[in-house]
């Protein structure tokens, strides 16, 4: 019989997360609530991760609309739904084989979405190109990573392939990578800059992981997951320059581009950027950038798709991309025709602009107005501390926890982190992640929870975690204050 | 890593598309594409029962609406209850949602006359090529030496070999008896085992029932010696049961290996590993764009089923949509249901053009000579044999193309008819086949068989 020696090195290699711990505790807590134990909180919350919909926000109509006449064709005669919906999901059927989303498609992606990507890119990105045959599509972004990652995933020891990752990271990214095989080689963005990248601190990650593995790609995310932090122009170039010198392939997560609310805030592609550097850098540098359906405004997380557009990169790979997407077969129909409503939405003069405009604008002030409470409410506790979010749709607050919490995880052998997020679940019914699970390891301890949330379910998360935060602080005497992030504005 | 040399095929049947797009003139008027197992390409119409409730859970709004039956908004709303905010957009549980699993394990429970099925052991995952991508992943180690070895049929399923190779492991190929309707002989399992010594450490041994590309419908006495070959030789059984709804011949039952090890009793039935893969792309649904699949782990050590589903949650989940359209797969409408005469009538009309196909392909390919073609018990695929003057394998060589890839370029480019060289599926050295789906309707399935005719008998006297 299979034991565990026979098991593949990799997949035993793949870390325990501990967020799977922290779901089992959850589902575990809901089935008790469903089995009468009296509990002060009626269900469980979940704002770990981000998932819009699980969290109570509503798709964009205009999509599922589409996405239904598409699965029940026989709908296109319903006069009930807008014009611009039935005429969309005609052409869109149009480049299904058989009319039918249920028939495979090319590996990387129908054509026609290809396409409509590769123009919504180059309207983005005023002035840049952009070919169809750049862009893939994926199961999620995830899985184009993946792909990339493997491709670059080679030796071992100091000769195992690394990638230079945020510290704070997605806290999706650790085990995706050990499952590629490449080593993760952190540098740490500068929490009491709002998490900005330092380039003295990716010049000293590299410099002394050189010795431990050998660092062919960085990986950075903006907006950034989970620190909300939106780079400037110049701080992309400074990253496009470095990782031009050191000869790293950069490996761009923008999935949440169409979340920015910071005041003076703009998302700003690193395609864009690289292409306004000059030729020697617009032609040589090589970049994926991903984006998916996971973003802020769809929140299609569950139709599974995403894309990734390669840039510079050698036609080989580009063949060794698409033939290595070929064992997924490919990303799920529905999802990539999500994906072109997506990338073009109604325009104004469309039946359904209106109602489409209006979910958009409704979403983003949410996202909005939560960043705001959540940062000023959590700022306010004893013992946490909080960065302005500018993007991204979620808040990352120190804990600053007192010693006595440190103790006793110690003596359970649990991060503090996770510990304190193990009790406010069973105290308060509230599920947030843990900052360990994103990669942190200096012995600082951060909460992540996703503000993409009806404002509602936020004032209760709220509400239950300075309960749970305030009578842990008040059973131990001398808390640490911390250093409190204030927005600049605070101090004019 | 090599590609499937499908390309240069793949690369003309769509540039003869777009020739006929403009109008070029060619002896046919569209290309006709039964190169893969897709059946609503060739234009067999999806469930209308699926396709309504997953409207609905797509857009809500028709729950309350009369456009739809009253038991497909029930449906419609029953799983909406069960997602996540209500809504097919959020995640789900890594292995999927937890009453759907549950609900498979219930269908394989009343699939297999009662042979228990636990829900922790089964996945749902995007398509089942993902989950034998997942368990083959942890069986083979790319770096062990000797290297990983899967003992995989010949003639089999291009993409299992191509994705064991890509893992870094050795496929180790076991010879399906064509003569004898593509039988499995034990005899064959040991001399391939035998063969594998001093070249890899085989650690598997994957078997497709329903087959494919050649359309066996394996008998009990032939899946209980599987089951006694792996448990003497070790070995973790993988069943590829796909098309376990596509039998087609009239003595053939499909039996799934769960259930005839189970009905083995122990210790077989306790020991031996198995993984059972199922999918929503085959079938009466035919929803193969929708990426649905399951695998069912039967007597795995408890740690090797930790590392199963670590690995698994490294992605998020399968799409929604695809698991609903599994849980509407295994839990189809009822007599009694407003929905079961409609739904009922699609599918004998499904099962009435199998049956009509299968017997037109056998009895015209048979009927030609040059070709020789075994019955079609189940599967979605004919892979008849070709038996080519030497001519024509002359000129293949001067080409510099397999014998199989010529006579599919040229039916290409003759008749707009695309199927696939036998070359594909490794079947036996010096033996050629073609292989192509026949999951359509069968007007299209006689306008095949006729163009496929004139060609080939035009092509034999060519070459004669």
């Amino acid at each position: 019989m299979t034991s565990l020696q026979h098991v593949n090195p990799t997949v035993k290699g793949i870390r325990e997360s501990a967020h799977s711990g922290l779901q089992s505790l959850a589902a575990h807590v809901t089935q008790e609530i469903a089995q009468g134990v009296q509990k002060p909180f009626k269900e469980v919350i979940d704002i770990s991760s981000g998932d819009p919909h699980k969290a109570g926000m509503k798709p964009i109509s205009f999509v599922r609309q589409v996405l239904a006449v598409c699965l029940h064709p026989e709908l296109l005669g319903n006069t009930t739904l807008p014009w611009d919906v039935r005429l969309r999901a005609q052409r869109l059927l149009e480049v299904c084989d058989g009319g039918s989303v249920g028939s495979y498609t090319d590996s990387s992606g129908i054509p026609h979405v290809r396409q409509s990507i590769a123009e919504f890119i180059m309207r983005r990105d005023v002035g840049v190109h952009s070919h169809a045959k750049d862009v893939f599509i994926s199961a999620g972004s995830q899985r184009g990573l993946l792909v990339i990652l493997k491709l670059l995933a080679s030796g071992e020891g100091d000769t195992q392939t690394g990638v230079l990752t945020p510290r704070p990271c997605p806290h999706t990214l650790p085990t995706l990578l050990d499952d590629a095989g490449v080593a993760l080689v952190p540098y740490q963005l500068m929490e009491d800059r709002g998490w900005a990248v330092d380039l003295s601190e990716l010049h000293r990650a590299l410099k002394c992981d050189r010795g431990g593995c050998n660092p062919r790609a960085i990986y950075i995310s903006n907006p950034g997951t989970p620190t909300g932090h939106v780079q400037d122009w110049k701080s992309i170039e400074e990253v496009i320059r470095f990782a031009a010198a050191e000869r790293l392939l950069l490996l761009v997560d923008e999935v949440y581009q169409d979340s920015v609310y910071g005041q003076g805030k703009e998302f700003i592609s690193f395609k864009r950027v690289l292409f306004e550097m000059g030729k020697e850098y617009s032609g040589t540098v090589q970049m994926v950038s991903l984006h998916s359906l996971s973003s802020a405004c769809m929140g299609e997380c569950g139709l599974r798709a995403g894309y990734m557009e390669l840039v510079n990169m050698d036609p080989e790979v580009t063949h060794f991309v698409d033939t290595m997407l070929c064992t997924d077969i490919s990303s799920p129909v529905t999802g990539q025709l999500a994906l072109d409503l997506m990338v073009n939405p109604p325009r104004p003069g469309d039946p359904s602009y209106d109602t489409y405009t209006q979910e958009i604008l409704l979403i983003q002030a949410t996202l909005s107005q939560n960043a705001q409470r959540a940062h000023e409410f959590l700022n306010d506790l004893p013992g946490m501390s909080s960065q302005p979010a500018k993007g991204g749709i979620y808040l990352y607050p120190r804990l600053h926890l007192p010693s006595e919490i440190i103790e006793k995880a110690k003596k359970l052998e649990v991060e503090a982190g996770v510990l304190y997020c193990q009790m406010l679940l069973k105290e308060e019914g509230v599920f947030l992640g843990a900052g360990c699970q994103n990669g942190e390891t200096t012995g600082n301890h951060y909460l992540r929870l996703c503000i993409l949330v009806p404002a509602e379910t936020l004032e209760e998360v709220l509400a239950r975690l300075a309960s749970f935060h305030l009578r842990l602080m008040d059973t131990c005497p001398y808390p640490d204050r911390g250093v409190k992030g204030r927005d600049i504005r605070d101090t004019l | 890593m090599k590609k499937l040399d499908s390309t240069v095929l793949a690369r003309r049947a769509n540039q003869i598309k777009e020739e006929l797009r403009q109008k070029l003139r060619k002896p046919y008027k569209r290309v006709i594409d039964l190169y893969w197992g897709d059946p609503h390409a060739a234009g067999v119409k999806p469930l209308s029962f699926v396709r309504q409730v997953l409207a609905a859970c797509l857009y809500p709004d028709l729950v309350n609406s009369n456009t739809l039956p009253v038991d497909v908004r029930q449906r419609a709303q029953k799983l909406l209850g069960e997602c996540a905010g209500g809504s097919v957009g959020s995640y789900t549980a890594t292995a999927g949602i937890p009453e759907i699993v549950h609900r498979i394990s219930e269908f394989i429970t009343k699939r297999d006359g009662g042979a228990p099925s636990d829900p922790k052991n089964i996945y749902i995952s995007p398509g089942s090529q993902w989950a034998l991508r997942n368990i083959l992943k942890v069986l083979v180690n790319s770096q062990a030496s000797p290297r990983t070895g899967v003992l995989t049929p010949g003639p089999c399923y291009p993409l299992t070999n191509f994705t064991i190779e890509g893992l870094g492991g050795v496929t180790v190929p076991y010879c399906l008896s064509e003569e004898q309707g593509w039988e499995l002989q034990v005899e064959e399992l040991h001399r391939a085992l035998d063969s594998a010594k001093g070249v890899c450490n085989p650690v598997a041994l994957y078997v497709i029932n329903p087959g494919n590309p050649a359309g066996y419908v394996q008998s009990r006495k032939t899946m209980q010696e599987v089951i006694r070959f792996a448990s003497e030789k070790r070995l973790f059984l993988l069943a590829d049961e796909v098309y376990q709804e596509c039998v087609h011949g009239e003595k053939s039952e499909f039996l799934s290996y769960k259930r005839v090890l189970s009905e083995m009793g122990p210790p077989l039935s306790d020991t031996v590993e198995l993984a059972s893969f199922h999918s929503a792309s085959k079938g009466f649904m035919g929803e193969c764009g929708l990426r649905g699949g399951y695998v069912e782990l039967v007597n795995l050590d408890p740690d090797v089923m930790k590392c199963i589903y670590k690995l698994f949650s490294t992605d998020s989940c399968a799409p929604v949509l695809s698991q609903i359209a599994l849980d509407l797969m295994t839990s189809p409408p009822q007599p009694g249901d407003p929905s079961y005469p409609l739904y009922s009538e699609e599918i004998q009309h499904i099962k009435t053009m199998m049956v009509h196909n299968v017997k037109r392909v056998f009895e015209v390919l048979n009927s030609l000579p040059g070709f020789s073609c075994q019955p079609v018990e189940g599967g979605a695929f004919a892979f008849p044999r070709l038996h080519l003057p030497p001519k024509a394998i002359q000129k293949a060589k001067e080409m510099e193309m397999e014998t199989d890839l010529f006579y599919c370029m040229r039916l290409l480019e003759e008749t707009g008819v695309l199927v696939q060289p036998g070359m594909e599926n490794g079947p036996k050295e010096g033996t050629l086949h073609i292989r192509f789906c026949i999951m359509t309707p069968e007007d299209t399935m006689e306008e095949i068989l006729s163009r496929l005719s004139s060609f080939h008998t035009q092509f034999m006297k060519d070459f004669s």
